[in-house]
């Protein structure tokens, strides 16, 4: 006979164990991020975030061309990657219940679970050497592969949660299936959907090596879809590698204004689309 | 198939002259599993049809049968006729999305859609079918409402979410956005389960006033509830409509014994 003291005593074990659990997970999360405060908030400045790089002991300079060419990625890439995504994402919830469906799934997981770099080779083969040259589009390619996989799938848990009496009660009114997604499964799906997709731009935003293959890197300001281009992770990179102290500064600099540039993009999307869609 | 286009011609001139519905034949399967054996229902224009029997006897399958909304559970499949003003809903031309607008539905759970106001949930047939952009919207939301005895409740909330109300008030909003289109039959598919009592009481009321203008199909596991409603009742058992006929002698002096069983309360 097992007391009732000793199985109060497991239930509050099973707490405890939980809250460790989380502080464990959250303690080296929190750590990296105040050390990236500390370390990068000092070089924040006017002249940090809009000149290009500086010629070492002479001048400063700042990350102008990164943040730039993070922000054209990031668009470029959610043009091109996030109706894709999320039209894939519709398909497979919506028409997914046959063998094609299945396989799509099944690719569309693999695809998910790519390592980045193999990625970036694959698009430096396809787009990089059949253009001639290192392109921000082919940058925002390789970023569209690891994004519409993480979308569709987001996308289509999000939309199977959704319960059919919502479907029937729209396709009894006489509306059709296309309209009923996107009138009243969609937007039902909302909260589900924004967030996968906020959460795969900020791990495209985070990416360096598909970029090494595809923009090359740049000191200079966007110069043409023809012309290599710099990002955030592909300077924190180079600057990590660095031997002097002021890059290496900078480069905590970089690494901040990158997680910045996440948190208000986030942020941003999440009021906009409550304030349009209502809830 | 014994019954053949002849019986709609038949039907178009004297044997049952005011049918509104009526299914020929109709058999359903989900899968191999067969739901409903050679139903033959008719449906009497601007009268309540309850059709009452246990659990998984096919009722609902029957009424989901009857708008075509059986078909939408993948495997499922349906043979014989439904005729609706003697044209059969199940011939090859015919469009299922036009029948559901014809042929309304409620269900059984209080389903408004989520993130739509009151006002949009009844607007929600006109708008999303393309029927009615903006112009007259907001009289046919008001005599909607009104006929789904919700207005005087909720006219001051139209821009709050449609599922802030109660449950009873969400049903009769369900009714309200099916009226809103103006459908010749509504399908009903225990409409009252989720229901408190009180809630119930508003929704029969509603039901009887809801004939003058359309014709209902009533699903109902509680006979009282047919009883207090209907013109029509319509007994189900394994799939098969095993009696059918006026509510009263359906309740008084069925010709079935199954059926006399059934509404004795001795299964079921």
């Amino acid at each position: 006979m097992v007391s009732y003291a000793f199985r109060k005593f497991k239930n509050r074990l099973f707490f405890v164990l939980c809250l460790a659990c989380v502080i464990i997970a959250v303690v080296p999360l929190l750590s990296t991020l105040l050390e990236v405060l500390v370390r990068g908030a000092p070089q924040l400045s006017v002249q940090f975030i809009t000149q290009p790089a500086g010629v070492i002991g002479e001048s400063e300079g700042g990350i102008g061309p990164a943040i730039q060419g993070t922000l054209i990625l990031i668009g470029l890439t959610s043009i091109i990657g996030i109706p894709l995504g999320i039209m894939s994402g519709i398909y497979l919830a919506e028409y997914g219940d046959n063998r094609y469906a299945a396989l799509m799934r099944r690719v569309n997981d693999v695809l998910a679970e790519f390592p980045s770099i193999v990625v970036g080779i694959t698009v430096f083969t396809v787009v990089v050497l059949s253009l001639g040259h290192f392109s921000p589009l082919a940058g925002a390619i390789a970023l569209s592969f690891i994004l519409i996989p993480i979308v569709a799938r987001t996308t289509e848990e999000s939309l199977k949660l959704v319960p059919n009496s919502i479907r029937e009660a729209s396709l009894a009114l006489g509306v059709h299936k296309w309209r009923t997604t996107m009138s009243v499964v969609l937007p039902t799906a909302r909260a589900g959907v924004v967030t996968g997709t906020l959460l795969a731009v900020a791990r495209i935003a985070g990416e360096t090596a598909p970029l090494i293959m595809t923009i090359l890197g740049n000191q200079n300001f966007f110069q043409g879809f023809g012309q290599p281009m710099d990002a955030l992770p592909l300077r924190i990179w180079r600057d990590a590698l660095q031997p002097y102290p002021s890059l290496q500064a900078q480069g905590w600099g970089a690494a901040l204004i990158l997680i910045l540039i996440i948190l208000s993009l986030n942020i941003g999307v999440r009021i906009v689309s409550r304030g349009r869609l209502g809830r | 198939m014994r019954m053949d286009d002849t019986s709609i011609n038949d039907d178009e001139e004297s044997q049952m002259p005011a049918g509104k519905m009526r299914s020929i034949q109709l058999s359903a399967w989900f899968g191999a599993k067969q739901a409903l054996r050679d139903v033959n229902l008719f449906v009497k224009a601007n009268s309540v049809t309850a059709i009452i029997g246990p659990s998984g006897c096919g009722k609902t399958t029957l009424i989901r049968c009857l708008n075509r909304m059986h078909e939408l559970v993948p495997n499922a499949k349906t043979t014989g006729k439904v005729l609706l003003d003697g044209k059969n809903i199940y011939a090859k031309n015919i469009d299922p999305v036009l029948i559901r607008r014809r042929v309304g539905m409620v269900f059984q759970k209080p389903n408004p859609f989520p993130t739509m106001s009151i006002y949009d949930n009844v607007a929600a047939g006109l708008k999303l079918t393309g029927v009615k952009k903006d112009k007259g919207l907001d009289e046919i939301v008001r005599r909607s409402l009104e006929q789904a005895t919700l207005w005087e409740e909720v006219k001051d909330d139209l821009k709050k979410p449609g599922t802030s109300i109660s449950g009873g008030q969400q049903q009769r909003l369900c009714i309200a956005r099916a009226i809103a289109l103006q459908p010749e039959v509504i399908l009903m598919d225990e409409p009252c389960s989720a229901l408190d009592p009180l809630a119930t009481a508003k929704i029969e009321e509603l039901i009887v006033s809801l004939k003058q203008d359309y014709t209902v199909v009533i699903v109902t596991h509680n006979m009282q509830q047919a009883g207090r409603v209907s013109d029509f009742t319509g007994f189900m058992y394994l799939g098969q409509l095993i009696e059918y006929g006026d509510t009263k002698t359906v309740f008084e002096n069925p010709r079935s014994e199954l059926t006399e069983k059934y509404i004795t309360g001795e299964f079921g």
